[in-house]
């Protein structure tokens, strides 16, 4: 089946069987940020926990798509033990990545460095580059973030 | 036209059928395509292809307005497509045929209109499990205003509306609203048992009817309801074009849902005076060529024959009940009524453990277009305890050829998910 092998990488589907960082926290001292994709249904929890400015914690409830349960798991390693600031740069670099650009489709690889910071490596993330050529399921891949960032933004407020 | 009373059915010809529909005859990634989501919309014949086409190249203009002689055709056009939908539901009289955008704006309608008008604080609109989002949140939108009490009819196992407690549900009703069929489970409703009763405690009775209207004959008058909304894209028509049905002596006591040119018969400096039955309700200019289309459509629909196209429905939803069950036993699982009898052609499926959107992605490497997701049935989907299913719908073009290619598929799907290394 030429093209699944694009969106299903061997690695999502690691992440999909095997999610890191599942389950939920006490709130509080947690805080809690559902999100939902009104197109199919899929339910996310973010819990987050910070010890001063560094996330110290954070667990994923709800139910979804294999796109959208290994983003979540994979933004989990992404973000835990980082600073607010440098997690807020990988969520800005993976939103880069999923936004549909003219080339994307081809196949050409923009790059996930934004606003000439110091780059930061999406490593594994970077396997689900071959989401945006299934425009659909961008919303899968992006709501865990999405719900993130709000996390961030109520924890900060 | 189309009673469902009729002692013989021709069987249709699927081969023929197929063949009058120009998008059935492309490949998706490859593959024939096999459309099975006509449940979200169904696919045009030629016949109403044609229909619109020529209405543009030949007719248009705006209606109840020139004198001209194009203006009198397209007029006459849109007045007898009003005349084909009120014989194709056996309505009383083509004044209470109402042309709405969709079934969603026919029942916003009724909320907006009979319900702000009759309905207040304590007063209850009795709903089912089974209700598509645009038959729950009109009466959510009145109980968040008004205080109105929206209560709901539960589901048993199979997916069957649970009557056994509808006396003390019944307390308090002003409207009972719910759907013939089920989008999600197929099930059929029994929409004149529940008329009657709403009836017997003074209440009325709506019905949302755009998963039964394309697949059954369909008599209003024998349901002995109140309104009925239904869309024209889901039964061959276009999309933009939908229909309620109501009582006239309803429609005539309800005010106008929206102002504007059409709905009024004088307008001063100091108000206006509504125009009659049916333009009251349709303020602006209508969807002309969409309403010729559903007209097509409907002509379409009873060159074939209601009876004929439930028929054959029936016949391919039991092949694929036993196709699917023989070929994938526990690994699929079909919600809703096991009986063909009680059911429409809509399947909804749990694969394994592969999320419907998963499964669908891996379908249409195939060609095979199915729904996942919750339906917009959202309230159904936490009853049956998922948050999505993968359903395949049925329609008058598909046969068999499209239940093996969705059973292969499936298989591949299970294949693909399983080798994956871990």
């Amino acid at each position: 089946m030429a093209g699944l092998e694009d969106l299903y990488r061997e690695i999502i589907l690691d992440h999909y069987r095997s999610p890191r960082n599942r389950g939920e926290l006490d709130t509080p001292p947690a805080n809690m940020t559902e999100g939902f994709n009104p197109l199919c249904g899929d339910e996310i929890r973010v819990y987050l926990e910070l010890d001063g400015d560094t996330i110290s914690e954070i667990r994923i409830g709800g139910q979804g798509c294999s796109i959208s349960q290994s983003s979540a798991s994979m933004m989990t390693t992404a973000v835990l033990g980082r600073t607010v600031d440098e997690a807020r740069r990988v969520l800005k670099a993976f939103k880069a990545m999923m936004s549909i650009h003219e080339g994307d489709l081809d196949g050409a690889p923009p790059t996930g460095v934004t606003d000439g910071e110091e780059p930061i490596s999406l490593g594994d993330l970077e396997a689900l580059r071959g989401v945006v050529k299934f425009p659909v399921r961008i919303k899968c891949a992006t709501l865990a973030w999405n719900t993130f960032d709000h996390g961030l933004d109520e924890i900060s407020a | 036209m189309s009673a469902s009373s009729s002692q013989t059915t021709t069987p249709l010809d699927a081969a023929a059928v197929k063949a009058d529909f120009p998008l059935l005859q492309r490949e998706v990634n490859g593959s024939p395509i096999v459309y099975l989501d006509s449940g979200a919309t169904s696919q045009k014949p030629r016949q109403v292809l044609k229909v619109i086409d020529a209405y543009y190249h030949e007719i248009n203009a705006n209606v109840h307005r020139g004198a001209y002689h194009i203006a009198e055709l397209a007029t006459s056009a849109m007045e007898q497509a009003r005349a084909k939908v009120q014989r194709f539901i056996a309505a009383p009289s083509s004044s209470e045929i109402i042309f709405t955008k969709n079934a969603t704006e026919a029942i916003n309608l009724v909320a907006h209109s009979w319900g702000r008008a009759n309905l207040s604080e304590g007063d209850v609109v009795l709903i089912t499990g089974l209700e598509h989002h645009a038959n729950i949140v009109p009466w959510h939108q009145l109980a968040a205003e008004r205080g109105v009490e929206v209560r709901w009819i539960p589901l048993t196992d199979d997916g069957r509306l649970d009557l056994h407690d509808l006396d003390s549900l019944l307390e308090g009703v002003r409207l009972v609203a719910l759907s013939s069929a089920s989008k999600v489970l197929g099930t059929l409703t029994p929409v004149r048992e529940l008329a009657d009763a709403a009836h017997a405690v003074g209440a009325l009775c709506l019905v949302d009817a755009s998963q039964s209207v394309p697949h059954l004959p369909t008599n209003v008058t024998e349901w002995d309801c109140d309104f009925v909304a239904f869309t024209g894209h889901k039964m061959c028509g276009p999309t933009g074009i939908g229909v309620l049905w109501g009582r006239s002596e309803l429609l005539e006591a309800m005010p106008p849902f929206m102002g504007g040119g059409e709905m009024i018969l004088d307008v001063t400096m100091e108000g206006f005076t509504p125009n009659e039955l049916p333009w009251k309700f349709e303020a602006g200019t209508p969807p002309i060529a969409q309403i010729i289309g559903l007209g097509a459509a409907v002509d379409y629909l009873d060159s074939i024959g209601m009876d004929s196209v439930r028929a054959h429905e029936m016949a391919l939803t039991d092949y694929a009940l036993r196709t699917l069950a023989d070929r994938h036993g526990d690994d699929l699982l079909v919600h809703g009524p096991s009986a063909v009898a009680d059911r429409g052609g809509v399947l909804s499926m749990c694969y394994r453990d592969i999320h419907p959107h998963d499964l669908s992605q891996v379908l249409d490497q195939r060609g095979v277009c199915v729904r996942a997701g919750h339906h917009c049935a959202k309230p159904l989907m936490r009853l049956l305890g998922v948050g999505a299913t993968t359903r395949a719908s049925l329609y008058v073009y598909n046969d068999e050829s499209d239940i093996d290619a969705l059973s292969e598929a499936l298989t591949e799907a299970g294949d693909f998910f399983a080798h994956q290394p871990a």
